[in-house]
């Protein structure tokens, strides 16, 4: 049989045509000691087939906390016993934090709520928040609002939403392991609705949540098949009072593997660094991801915990020679 | 108000400051804002924003980073 980098060179590097689920399994079992090797194959993936732009987005939390689902890995599930209490921001504080992601230089402000879905107070919250943005900025305005209605979707296309997020978190087979109170079917369905609408799609997920290798490549596969135009990789960060408080954070051998795994099987994506980075691999990890796949960040803060300083990730891709990516361009 | 000056309660977990056991909180401190009021115990409403947080406690109010 043969060696899986060896083929991966020919089908993702040289046709752009991704890894396959078994084929991703079997790059996610290589040997500590072919990392580097796979870290450098991702990279040579990325910079071919995405160029070496990094698309750099900032994130804000608008409803925080009293969630009525169950996903296990959050601190603002209301079912939880967690340290985060419910909290609105208001317009005014969230065209300030739209500007300091703009400062950065990202050209993406995702705006996020912990819901189920949006009700009509929220989306009204979400649309005087978009115009007030617009009014004073130049920047692509992205939303992560949970699971929506065809009219919802319609609504943040006119309101001029440029992606939409919602991830998948897991594969299939262990999204029930981390999430009862709605079903992976139930978040496919508004990837579709999102999809169809022609707003940009965002789905990722949370890696280390107790999924097997296998579940892993599984949902590598899962995503491929959905084809996003970004991938937001996550890093499980045990969060105190939930179901996985305890949880051991994923070995940051594991966590670049998995990166590069990722990469080959979706060549063309925007693929995000986000949340549990810093805990997962340190500042080291984010060089060595940024050299194995990943060419996007969330720079800054998270919705409820904090990042690296801006300028350290700033201060890093110019040390990479890796531009960040302006307004309006594409990767 | 500062955390330090006045740190009753630990700012990650609650409890008294005093108590043994605050390893995990000291380590999480450098990736958390403040959780709890290190005056009175109470959990606080937090809003983290791209470069900052503010933490607002009830009864001894905001702290902002």
């Amino acid at each position: 049989m043969p060696d899986v980098l060896t083929t991966a060179r020919e089908q993702v590097l040289e046709q752009g045509r991704g890894l396959s689920r078994q084929q991703v399994l079997e790059v996610l079992r290589l040997p500590d000691e072919r990392l580097d090797e796979l870290l450098g194959l991702a990279h040579e993936v990325r910079m071919s087939w995405c160029g070496p732009a990094v698309e750099v987005e900032g994130i804000i939390s608008l409803k925080t906390g009293g969630c009525p689902e169950d996903c296990h890995f959050c601190s603002q599930s209301g079912l939880f016993d967690s340290p985060v209490r419910a909290a609105w921001l208001d317009v005014p504080a969230l065209v300030e934090a739209a500007k300091q992601t703009a400062k950065t230089g990202a050209t993406e402000f995702c705006i996020v709520a912990a819901v189920r879905g949006p009700d009509a107070r929220l989306m009204a919250q979400v649309a005087a928040g978009i115009a007030a943005i617009k009014d004073e900025l130049d920047i692509n305005i992205a939303c992560s609002l949970g699971i929506l209605t065809t009219e919802q979707v319609d609504e943040l296309v006119a309101l001029g939403v440029h992606r939409y997020n919602h991830n998948l978190e897991t594969a299939r087979s262990h999204f029930p392991n981390v999430v009862t109170t709605h079903s992976w079917e139930e978040r496919r369905e508004t990837l579709q609705l999102v999809r169809d609408s022609g707003m940009e799609l965002c789905c990722g997920g949370i890696l280390g949540m107790g999924e097997s290798v296998e579940q892993r490549a599984e949902f590598a596969a899962d995503l491929a098949e959905l084809e996003p135009h970004e991938v937001p990789l996550n890093f499980l960060n045990p969060r105190p009072g939930t179901p996985l408080g305890d949880a051991d954070v994923l070995p940051a051998a594991d966590a670049l593997r998995a990166i590069g795994a990722f990469r080959l099987a979706l060549p063309r994506t925007v693929l995000r660094f986000a949340g549990g980075r810093e805990l997962t691999l340190g500042d080291l990890g984010a060089r060595q991801g940024l050299l194995g796949g990943i060419n996007a960040v969330i720079v800054g803060n998270y919705l409820t915990t904090l990042g690296r300083p801006p300028e350290s990730d700033l201060d890093l891709l110019a040390e990479l020679q890796m531009p960040v990516k302006a307004l309006n361009a594409t990767l | 108000m500062s955390v330090v000056e006045a740190a009753s309660y630990c700012d990650q977990c609650g409890a008294p400051a005093t108590d043994a056991g605050h390893e995990r909180c000291a380590a999480r401190r450098e990736l958390e804002p403040p959780r709890f009021c290190a005056e009175c115990g109470r959990r606080m409403v937090v809003q983290v924003t791209p470069i900052g947080w503010t933490a607002r406690c009830s009864r001894h109010g905001e702290l902002t980073s």
